[in-house]
């Protein structure tokens, strides 16, 4: 592969000084303008919890949360995450404790292979967010766009579905 | 994937933006929600030398209403599925919406890149031809208004010089007796359509329509409008004999081509069965359905 040498010019720079806080933990560094967050991720932050499916912004399993909202992060330059916040998978768990979408997709088998299961979760945390209490309907269409080749999704639906219940749970005990 | 190296610059406010893009001797390109440029440039199928990132530019991310509708370019479509006055009044804007990609892409997607990308398989162009919308764009020269009947040249091209930034849609205030629907048909959720089709209508007081708009997906190099169709529903009742006349009209007026989708007879029938639905659907909601 040919890298380009053209000078940069004064206002557009082909490299760029970032500062990113990924699960809390603020990150400066200098990455390429064409570096996707997904790369970001796994190869400089060497954190492989979010994963590459399909590469063509079809399957999700590369979703990760951007100043809150689930996107995927392999259509998404590293650079757009400069003074963003990223939530990954990785910092689900808090305190030795997982979060209750993983007890959800622990308690209700909701994963095969897991190759897509970081991107469901961190969908469904976003989603969770906004509609705390969704039909089976209303969380089929917020995971359409996380593709699962294994469960048929029925039991993801379940595994969330749970989470939910247990966040209401929580969320009335400490009211 | 990785794209081609390139030079990133994020705009400040939209003359930043066009001087930007003017000091790129045209290799510049506006990055939006990035939905489509970027798996484009992860194809290698655009080679951008400059990206110039509008996506903090302040001022592009409004819905209001006052004489008209105005929805700023940067407007994601998740925001505009969610937005009241949307939701409330342009029950149309939210069919097209909800069946652009899927809700990941969605929370990136912009509305202003949806039309300026001018791919004839996205479904914001159809639902703006029915709409009668135009385009706002600013340029070195000023601002200058576009109706949308002139925006779209060809696939992927729109009239849009290389240093301009789409900012605003707007879209005349519903009419009282107005309605509007669209409808797709895709193979699976999340794909482009297989045939997509944006109704408007006008009714009056004694039940007739009168004034009607069509615009069809997928239906040729870019977006079109169903003239013919739209001139058969004007002055008359929706009676399923006019709907079935207009439908008929609107296929004879598209150009599908045969592809995975499906052949071109095949999308010809979907477009024809689709404009009868529409404009059921629009003629239900002018007359009351919301
Ligand atoms: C898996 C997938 C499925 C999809 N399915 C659909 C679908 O069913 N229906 C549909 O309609 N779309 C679909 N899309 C496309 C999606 O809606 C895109 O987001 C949209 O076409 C472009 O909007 P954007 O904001 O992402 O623009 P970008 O990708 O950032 O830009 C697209 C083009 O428009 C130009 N541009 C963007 N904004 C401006 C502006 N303000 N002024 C001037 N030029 C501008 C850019 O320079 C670029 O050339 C899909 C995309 C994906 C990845
Ligand atoms: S790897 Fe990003 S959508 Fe498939
Ligand atoms: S568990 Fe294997 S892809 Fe979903």
């Amino acid at each position: 592969m040919a890298v380009a040498t053209a000078p940069t010019t004064s206002r557009g720079q082909r490299t760029h000084k970032i500062h990113v806080t990924v699960n809390g933990v603020p990150h400066d560094v200098e990455v390429e303008a064409r570096t996707l967050l997904v790369h970001f991720l796994r190869e400089n932050l060497n954190m492989t919890g979010t994963h590459i499916g399909c590469d063509t912004t079809n399957c999700g399993a590369c979703t990760v949360l951007l100043n809150g909202r689930a996107v995927k992060s392999c259509t998404v330059f590293a650079v757009q995450a400069d003074q963003a916040t990223v939530a990954t998978v990785e910092g689900l768990e808090k305190d030795g404790k997982l979060h209750p979408i993983q007890e959800g997709f622990h308690q209700e088998h909701g994963l095969q292979c897991g190759f897509c299961t970081a991107g469901m979760m961190m969908t469904a945390v976003a989603f969770l967010a906004t509609n705390p209490k969704p039909t089976e309907l209303q969380i089929r269409e917020a995971i359409s766009g996380n593709l699962c080749r294994c469960t048929g999704y029925v039991n993801i639906v379940k595994s969330i579905d749970h989470a939910a219940r247990v966040m209401r749970e929580t969320a009335e005990g400490k009211a | 994937m990785i794209p081609a190296s390139f030079e990133y610059a994020v705009a400040r406010d939209v003359a930043d933006a066009i001087q930007l893009l003017g000091s790129s001797g045209g290799e510049g390109k506006v990055l939006a929600g990035g939905q489509s440029l970027i798996p484009l440039m992860k194809f290698r199928l655009a080679q951008p030398g400059l990206l110039v990132d509008i996506n903090r530019v302040k001022g592009l991310s409004d819905i209001r209403e006052n004489g008209e509708l105005r929805i700023g370019a940067l407007v994601r479509e998740a925001d505009l599925d969610m937005n009241a006055i949307v939701r409330e009044r342009y029950p149309i804007l939210v069919d097209t919406t909800r069946v652009i990609a899927d809700p990941l892409v969605r929370n990136m997607a912009t509305i202003g890149g949806n039309l300026a990308h001018a791919d004839p398989a996205n479904d914001h162009p159809a639902t703006m031809l029915a709409l009668r919308a135009s385009v706002v764009a600013r340029g070195p020269k000023g601002e200058r208004v576009i109706p949308i009947d002139e925006f779209f040249v060809d696939t992927f091209t729109t009239v849009l010089a290389p240093d301009e930034i789409l900012t605003e849609i707007r879209i005349p205030k519903r009419p009282a007796g107005g309605g509007g629907a669209y409808l797709k048909l895709e193979r699976k959720v999340g794909d482009f359509a297989i045939a997509g089709v944006a109704a408007m209508v006008v009714m009056d007081e004694k039940g007739r329509i009168a004034a009607a708009s069509i615009g069809v997906t997928n239906a040729g190099p870019t977006a079109i409008r169903a003239r013919k169709a739209e001139d058969i529903l004007r002055g008359q009742s929706p009676d399923d004999k006019t709907i079935a006349a207009a439908a008929a009209a609107a296929a004879g007026e598209s150009k599908p081509w045969s592809d995975l989708r499906g052949p071109a007879e095949y999308k010809l029938d979907v477009i024809r069965v689709l404009t009868q639905r529409a404009i059921r659907k629009a003629v239900a909601r002018a007359t009351g359905g919301k």
